[in-house]
């Protein structure tokens, strides 16, 4: 026989519950409720379409050791840096493409990032303001940094030419499209690195008026 | 002496006059003879005939790229490129000491040399070229490549990673004399400038020689082997052609 007085505290603890259960099953459609209301589905802003611009690729072949000018149509923003990791994205695509004259696995997701600072000025040391806020910084010439993955760099075939050839081809595209940039650094997952693949020197600010390579005659 | 035997040859003819007559001719001989002696003690002492001067020893050094555990190349045909170059260097040295050409080497053996070790070998040995040794399967013949540093004046304490400006003009004419000599035993030759650390710390002539597949041939033969790099017959070609460069380059340094 089960005593008067559990038998109430049995029935109190099980309205308990049920009140329990109802409050917050309430709570829980409110917060639902709540959240439907701060969603809005629709887009904030309509996605940007970049314009479609002709993007000129300088574009290394070995066969001859040459850097040949080459004309793509791209969609470029307008933000620089994001236009530079583009057109280089592309000409790395090239270079992982199974004919390319100048094989380099990788393609554009082998470009990490690209920055682009003010240069500094040779003569007088580096610039101690890395954002463009004064007239003629904005218009001034620019470094650019290239980080490059470590993948890139391991698996990049090794050799003098090789290696200086894609080096060059990458200075010569950025300074084909962004006229302004006329000193480039790399760095490979971002730190810098001796060397590219054993050889040429990764450590140096390449010139965009660095000398291409000359082609010798052939016998 | 010539003034005093002149003056005894005359003195001859008057030994047949008189004896106060030959007694004055020997008193003149005697004073003209005293008078010689006194020109020539107070005049400054006739140059020795001078030794000819030594020739300054003309010494090649030869850095086979990459050893031990450097070896980012991988495999070139059928071996590493570390053992390559080392072979490259190796035949090198006996054909320039057979042309009497001394050869300093940057390794004997499968030994990783840091970079800077191998300028400071170069350094060193004073010598007349630095021959960087290397080798690819990109591109086809062999590569020459000058450092990209701009010329610049030598100076007295050059600094370490610019050494090489002082040397720019002499290496690019060395690279042409390289460029002739292969071209003449022909293989295609590329002509380039780069940056490289160990190159560029060089205070002497220095080129970096990148021997590739001798494609050009393997169409010329119709053949489809795709690359000649161990073809005994073409390294020996570029390893005669080199030599042959160096005699040349022997030769060029030598003249005033």
């Amino acid at each position: 026989m089960i005593a008067r007085h559990q038998t109430i505290l049995f029935g109190v603890l099980l309205a308990a519950s049920v009140a329990m259960g109802a409050v917050l099953w309430q709570l829980r459609e409110r917060a639902h409720q709540r959240l439907l209301q701060g969603e809005d589905s629709a887009p904030t802003q309509a996605p940007e379409v970049a314009p479609a611009e002709q993007a000129t690729l300088i574009v290394a072949n070995d066969a001859d050791s040459s850097l040949l000018s080459q004309v793509q149509t791209l969609p470029l923003p307008k933000d620089q840096g994001a236009r530079a990791r583009l057109v280089l994205g592309k000409l790395l695509d090239l270079y992982a493409a199974p004919d390319a004259a100048h094989p380099v696995p990788g393609g554009a997701s082998s470009i990490a990032q690209v920055f682009l600072l003010p240069a500094p000025n040779r003569d007088a040391g580096p610039a101690t303001s890395p954002s463009p806020a004064k007239p003629s910084e904005a218009s001034g010439p620019q470094l650019a940094v290239v980080n490059l993955t470590g993948s890139f760099a391991s698996s990049h075939p090794s050799g003098i030419e090789a290696e200086i050839l894609t080096i060059q081809s990458i200075v010569a595209t950025l300074h084909a499209n962004l006229p302004r940039v006329t000193q480039v650094r790399f760095l490979v997952d971002g730190q810098p690195r001796p060397t590219l693949a054993g050889h040429a020197d990764l450590t140096r600010t390449y010139l965009a008026t660095d000398a291409v390579p000359t082609e010798g005659a052939h016998p | 002496m010539v003034i005093v035997e002149a003056a005894l040859s005359l003195s001859a003819p008057q030994s047949r006059g008189s004896s106060t007559h030959r007694l004055l001719w020997e008193l003149a001989v005697l004073v003209a003879a005293a008078v010689s002696i006194a020109a020539a003690a107070q005049a400054p002492p006739a140059p020795p005939q001078a030794p000819a001067a030594p020739q300054p020893r003309f010494v090649v050094v030869l850095d086979a790229a990459h050893g031990g555990d450097d070896d980012p190349g991988g495999h070139l045909d059928t071996q590493a490129e570390k053992a390559y170059t080392l072979a490259l260097s190796v035949k090198l040295r006996s054909l320039l000491n057979a042309r009497g050409i001394q050869v300093v080497t940057t390794r004997e053996s499968d030994a990783n040399v840091d970079t800077n070790r191998r300028a400071e070998i170069a350094n060193h040995a004073n010598a007349q070229a630095c021959l960087s040794l290397h080798a690819s399967q990109t591109g086809s013949g062999v590569h020459l490549f000058a450092s990209s540093l701009p010329p610049a004046p030598p100076t007295r304490f050059p600094a370490w990673r610019t050494g090489q400006s002082a040397f720019i003009t002499r290496s690019l004419a060395m690279a042409g004399i390289l460029n002739s000599a292969l071209q003449h035993a022909g293989i295609a030759v590329t002509l380039g400038r780069t940056a490289m650390p160990a190159v560029d710390s060089m205070t002497c002539p220095a080129i970096a020689i990148e021997i590739a597949p001798d494609r050009a041939t393997d169409h010329a033969a119709g053949s489809a082997a795709k690359a000649s790099l161990d073809d005994p017959v073409y390294q020996a070609r570029v390893a005669e052609a080199i030599a042959a460069a160096m005699l040349e380059w022997k030769t060029e340094v030598r003249q005033p």
